[in-house]
């Protein structure tokens, strides 16, 4: 674990991490097509963020970030979940997931 | 391994998944009414064991629990009672009354308690969450209304997204400072000079997350929407004890871990906090419903209540408690007041509705024209000794710029607090609402004797607020 991160570098893991949180923040603004496309986005988000976690443990020998990841995966499995559940109601009250409809209230 | 320390958050756990193993055995229609009244009972419970709690850290320092976490507890368990009680009526009337709801309101509850004995950014990201998921899902509850899924979908997306930052945030301070316990980033902070880039950039996205779920602005698109959207009692939930426990990690960890680092934070927060107050004062001028328009009351609030963590000061985070108790009574009184809005069987939250309520019914009538006094800073109410002791505070510690321009938006926000007033004294009535059930109208008295005497009750609660500050700043 430790000889990974010796022989590589630090900098290609917060790289990707870096990328992938951009594009999750990208495909929840720019995206005016889907709520499912919205659900993947936000997965991307945490999903960056446990791989910084796992790369600074084990840059830095400290088993404390890799145990975060555990939890964080925990937290997004039922995060999904509920996420898909608040879609299915949407769907079932409007007919559509389309984004640019979610707009019944406005002001 | 001091483990009752936590004992206050164990109970209330057990005692969630006791009762909805209660609703699941009860029949469909009587489960609600006695899962809310087990729920009630819990909460009150679990208040009584935070007052009792021992000081200390327990869990490998994960878990803190000193004045300040009391405060915050006893706080947030309050806030969650009384929408409970508030939910008991209201939920039959809209068909909401199933068991699960109480259930949900008590599981976020216990969030917003770990929130504020955090002690590690670990424990601070799951108490998030658990408080967070579950208003998803109450957001969403009158699955048949469109306006409630949306406001679940909503506040599901951009919720989620904040949460996304502040675990960004936290991974980042975790590498740059090496450890996510909240003493040893207080060590790294100060150990260091320079502050590395990476932890800089930690920090400001853990702001983000927490001001997103304070809606401070530039934060706070979802609010209106959210807040019109969901059931009542929820967005009474809502307002009350998510943000009293976001504020209660963001005085902990500016105190204490990034606390040498006040200079450089100190203008951020300085800055969120007057764009608040005006934005807040400014966009509820035009609203005509009413929920929207104490969203947008509270993101003003919120900014208010900033002030006193702008000052960076043990003075200041007294000021800052006590604006919260003062917030959370009025607000809770004043959506007691909403949800007893109702025409012939079907809500109305136009504020045209209350026309001629001094008329129709003058004692809510009354109720209500306290709270909104209260909320304007009108001199004898509750809202004016929290105005006061945070614009005391800033003024202090020298931002004489921030208590100007807060002093200023509480006087334009008067005229919207003020127009309502108008509105139901002194225009043609319009037809009378219904009667409110006797759990809505108890919420509504309580709150407003709680805001009308208040100054009764000043002293203990400032002193009660001083010895929470002080064993954040200690």
């Amino acid at each position: 674990m430790h000889s990974a991160i010796e022989g590589i570098g630090l900098a290609p893991y917060l790289s990707i991490g870096a990328i992938l949180l951009v594009l999750g923040v990208f495909g929840i603004f720019v995206n005016r097509k889907n709520v499912i496309i919205i659900l993947m986005s936000i997965e991307l988000i945490l999903l960056s963020a446990n791989i910084n976690f796992v790369a600074f443990s084990a840059a830095t020998g400290d088993l404390s970030g890799q145990v975060m990841t555990l939890f964080v995966l925990t937290i997004a499995a039922a995060e999904s979940a509920i996420g898909l559940a608040i879609v299915t109601v949407y769907f079932r009250n409007r007919g559509s997931i389309e984004v640019d409809d979610i707009t019944m209230m406005k002001g | 391994m001091n483990w009752t320390l936590a004992l206050p958050e164990i109970v209330l756990a057990l005692s969630g998944l006791v009762i909805l193993l209660a609703g699941v055995m009860q029949r469909r229609g009587q489960a609600f009414f006695s899962c809310a009244m087990m729920t009630l009972l819990a909460l009150v419970v679990t208040g009584i064991l935070v007052v009792f709690s021992p000081d200390g850290t327990g869990y490998s320092h994960i878990f803190i629990n000193d004045g300040f976490a009391r405060f915050m507890k006893v706080l947030s368990l309050t806030g969650a009672a009384l929408s409970v009680v508030l939910s008991v009526g209201y939920a039959r009337e809209m068909e909401i009354d199933k068991f699960e709801f109480p259930v949900l309101i008590l599981f976020s509850t216990l969030g917003t308690m770990i929130m504020a004995s955090s002690g590690n950014l670990m424990t601070l990201f799951v108490g998030l969450e658990l408080s967070s998921l579950s208003i998803y899902i109450l957001c969403a509850f009158a699955r048949d209304r469109v306006t409630a899924a949306e406001a679940g979908l909503k506040y599901f997306v951009l919720g989620s997204l904040a949460s996304g930052l502040l675990l960004y945030g936290i991974s980042l301070a975790y590498g740059f400072a090496g450890t996510m316990e909240y003493a040893g980033l207080q060590q790294a902070v100060r150990g260091s000079a320079v502050l590395p880039a990476g932890l800089m950039v930690g920090i400001v996205f853990v702001l983000v997350g927490l001001c997103f779920k304070l809606s401070m602005v530039p934060f706070h698109m979802w609010t209106p929407d959210v807040y019109q959207g969901a059931p009542t009692s929820v967005t009474a939930y809502m307002a009350g004890a998510p943000k009293i426990a976001a504020f209660a990690v963001l005085l902990r960890v500016m105190a204490g871990p990034f606390g040498s680092m006040t200079p450089q934070w100190q203008l951020l927060i300085e800055v969120v906090s007057a764009a608040s107050m005006v934005f807040g004062s400014l966009a509820a001028i035009p609203q005509g419903n009413i929920k929207r328009l104490m969203a947008y009351s509270s993101i003003g609030h919120m900014g208010y209540a900033m002030i006193g963590m702008a000052a960076g000061t043990a003075e200041g985070t007294r000021g800052t408690l006590v604006y919260l108790v003062t917030y959370l009574f009025m607000n809770v009184g004043a959506f007691a007041g909403i949800v007893a809005m109702r025409r012939r069987g079907r809500a109305v939250s136009q504020i045209s509705d209350l026309s001629g309520l001094g008329r129709t019914d003058p004692g809510m009538a009354l109720a209500m024209a306290v709270f909104m006094f209260s909320m304007a800073g009108a001199p004898p109410l509750a809202g004016f000794f929290g105005k006061l002791m945070v614009f005391y505070a800033a003024i202090n510690a020298h931002l004489y710029a921030l208590a100007a321009i807060g002093i200023v938006s509480s006087v334009i926000g008067a005229y919207y607090y003020i127009r309502i007033v108008k509105i139901m004294f002194f225009d043609a009535a319009a037809p009378a609402l219904d009667r409110s059930p006797v759990s809505v109208s108890f919420v509504s008295v309580g709150m407003g004797l709680v805001t009308t005497f208040f100054v009764v009750g000043l002293g203990p609660v400032a002193t009660a607020a001083q010895a929470a500050a002080s064993a954040l700043f200690r």
